[in-house]
């Protein structure tokens, strides 16, 4: 930048402050020690051209590709000096922000890069479709609650629930590893222990100690669809699966209606609500169309190849009612099917006593589960985490086919 | 091995002259990361496709700055005692029984000569932190995705401080800090904690422009016209909606290929031979079966023939 070398250096470096700041509220987390790397990188290359000036900043303060955009973005308004009041206008004008649906990436992602810079100057109000959750909770009867379908579900009754799912013990199922860690029947001689124990006796004895593969939980990928047919369930899901992610370290999160939102991070958020607020800020397709196959296309180019690794499990909540389901969608499945460890299919529509699958989005995604579970109760979603810890394979998603055929 | 430690450069300009004289051309945005790392003294995370040469630029530096390259192949399980240092067990038992022999009773004494260096096989991560004639040694530590997170947390010591501890030897720190290059594919994401020490970059495929210098340097005597189209193809290919987009290291290999079957210029069926050089799905391979290949190969060749 050639205008912020005749700046005093402490102006100067009080610029890239301000801009890590921008940076930082755009959802690039940065702490003050990048910009103490900041400072020392420019000092290291010299300011030469807007080119290098850009690269050098974007070594120290961009530290995953998703970032690239938004650090473009926030570099291009922050150095410019002339013009940017212009382009500023242009991309708050109704025309951008008002047709989110149609396009999707940049503009949601100027819009956080502007709310970070211009903080203030312009509210935008998200809609955010919070359903108020303030009655006091009474513990109500259990065995009514255990078996009442969420969705028909009173407020208070929700609350329960959400403190029962809370309470939801998650055994999951433990997988070996190549890792090994010391054990008492392990199948190998663990020379480094036996020979500190020998020593501690003066070296006279040899007491062989073992080592043996070392367990985990694998990791969970949810898939959840939040489409209209779901809208009933999509809160408490994402209140099972705040749960687990609690619990657990490797937990994805994906949320899928026409087009797929990464809500991982969100759900971190040690707080429910918080977490929950979190994600629907991040979501733009609350209750709106399934595209199955085109969302699990997304996923399965995009994701697959990152979270999939280490024998995942895979959570798809959806009720399979695709809205034009062709040969994509079972190409798709049978693709995400062949990258996981273990595809459990969960359907609230199980809840109806008189369930068959007749709808073929669902006869054309059943062949390619490896199990079909309900989840519409908190007794069903007692039973997934038992399933899940067992290797059950109880619920065969062939049988449903055999009895609509 | 030269005595005389060769310097690292001064500018980018320098480094950019410097990655092309062992034949890697890089964008000016990579250079500027390597600049930085060398002169800050920084680890350097790259992140990208299979195949866009991200080992190579570990390669090239010690290449060009004439130091040893060590290099750490991560996978899962991959532990201390592999990616560290073990003890010589048998070594140690043998000294132990010899001390007995010689009738030495004091235990503490015994215990501290086992320990000792003699018996230490260091592994890559302790070789890099020894000093070494020809100027601290190039680290390549390749495919951290495919390691656990125990041992990403691991590697925060190494490389936030340069250091590492041995609970019987105590803790070893490196004179002068290594040239560390962090590879990953992103099969899964590396902890920010880890990103946060080092300089991040994203390798991308390269430009067409780009592309065509990489194989005329990497494939002496290819002709003009076949390189012209080999670059198009792939170019125009990894615009389709592949599972997996050929890297350039498929290109050259394709190139490779091509140039050992004597074609002076891509056509149809020569195409369809050889496309599993560059796609490993077979999804894709059938996705470009038909007319498909075809299809692509006349619009590169109109694209040509245009900038001509």
């Amino acid at each position: 930048m050639p205008n912020t070398q005749q700046d005093a250096p402490g102006r100067f470096a009080e610029n890239i402050l301000y801009f890590a700041r921008a940076l930082r509220a755009a959802g690039i987390p940065l702490g003050p020690r990048s910009v103490l790397d900041a400072l020392e990188a420019v000092r290291a290359a010299g300011v030469g051209t807007k080119e290098d000036f850009y690269w050098t900043l974007h070594a120290v303060f961009v530290k995953r590709h998703e970032h690239s955009v938004l650090f473009d973005q926030a570099f291009q308004i922050f150095f410019r000096k002339r013009g940017y009041l212009e382009r500023l206008i242009a991309m708050m004008s109704p025309e951008m922000t008002g047709a989110p649906a149609q396009t999707p990436e940049e503009p949601q992602a100027s819009q956080r890069v502007l709310d970070a810079l211009f903080a203030g100057a312009e509210k935008v109000e998200r809609e955010q479709q919070e359903i108020e959750l303030d009655a006091s909770f009474t513990v109500s009867d259990r065995e009514v609650l255990e078996t009442k379908d969420f969705a028909q579900m009173t407020a208070a009754e929700v609350a329960a629930a959400r403190d029962a799912i809370k309470r939801l013990v998650l055994g999951f199922d433990n997988v070996k590893t190549r890792r090994l860690a010391p054990h008492p029947h392990g199948h190998r001689i663990d020379l480094r222990r036996t020979l500190r124990a020998s020593m501690k006796g003066g070296g006279a004895l040899i007491d062989l100690k073992y080592r043996g593969p070392k367990t985990k939980n694998p990791p969970v990928v949810a898939l959840l669809d939040i489409s209209g047919s779901m809208s009933q369930y999509t809160r408490l899901f994402l209140h099972f699966l705040h749960a687990i992610t609690d619990a657990r370290k490797r937990v994805h999160t994906f949320l899928f209606g026409t087009r797929l939102t990464n809500v991982s991070r969100a759900l971190r958020e040690k707080d429910p609500d918080e977490a929950l607020a979190a994600c629907s800020a991040s979501v733009l397709d609350w209750s709106g169309g399934t595209r199955i196959a085109t969302s699990l296309a997304a996923f399965n180019k995009q994701w697959s190849r990152r979270v999939l690794t280490q024998g995942a499990v895979v959570l798809l909540f959806t009720d399979g009612l695709e809205r034009d389901p062709d040969e994509r969608l079972e190409f798709e499945i049978d693709r995400l099917h062949r990258s996981c460890r273990r595809l459990v299919w969960l359907n609230p529509l199980l809840r109806f006593s008189g369930f068959e699958a007749r709808a073929r989005g669902i006869r054309t995604m059943l062949p390619h589960v490896d199990e079909m579970r309900p989840i519409h109760n908190l007794q069903s979603m007692r039973e997934l985490c038992e399933a899940l810890s067992q290797h059950g394979r109880h619920a065969d998603p062939k049988t449903w086919l055999a009895g609509a055929a | 091995m030269t005595q005389k430690i060769l310097p690292v450069p001064n500018s980018i300009d320098d480094t950019l002259k410097l990655l092309s004289a062992a034949d890697y051309l890089a964008d000016r945005s990579l250079a500027t990361v390597l600049f930085l790392a060398l002169r800050m003294g920084r680890p350097i995370f790259l992140e990208g496709e299979a195949g866009v040469g991200k080992t190579e630029i570990a390669k090239v530096l010690s290449q060009t700055l004439g130091r040893k390259l060590i290099r750490l192949q991560c996978y899962e399980g991959l532990d201390v005692a592999s990616a560290v240092y073990e003890w010589n067990y048998a070594a140690q038992m043998i000294a132990i029984r010899a001390a007995e022999a010689e009738g030495k009773q004091d235990r503490s004494q015994i215990e501290h000569d086992v320990f000792d260096e003699r018996f230490l096989i260091k592994r890559p991560l302790l070789q890099a932190l020894e000093p070494d004639t020809a100027g601290p040694p190039v680290l390549l530590i390749d495919e951290l995705d495919r390691s656990d997170e125990a041992f990403e947390a691991f590697l925060l010591e190494v490389l936030a401080d340069f250091q590492v501890t041995i609970p019987e030897l105590g803790t070893i720190k490196a004179e002068r800090p290594p040239i560390v290059v962090i590879t990953s594919n992103r099969t899964r994401e590396i902890h920010d904690a880890l990103k946060r020490r080092c300089l991040y970059h994203w390798v991308g495929y390269p430009s067409a422009a780009r592309e065509l210098e990489i194989v005329r340097a990497k494939v002496p005597g290819i002709g003009k016209k076949l390189s012209e189209q080999i670059v198009g193809f792939v170019q125009a290919m990894r615009k389709q909606d592949l599972f997996k987009s050929p890297g350039v290291a498929e290109t050259l290999d394709w190139a490779t290929a091509l140039s050992e079957l004597d074609a002076v210029a891509l056509d149809p069926a020569t195409v369809s031979d050889t496309l599993g050089v560059l796609l490993k799905y077979q999804d894709d391979i059938a996705r470009l079966e038909g007319g498909k290949v075809k299809e692509l190969l006349d619009q590169v060749q109109a694209e040509l023939r245009a900038a001509e």
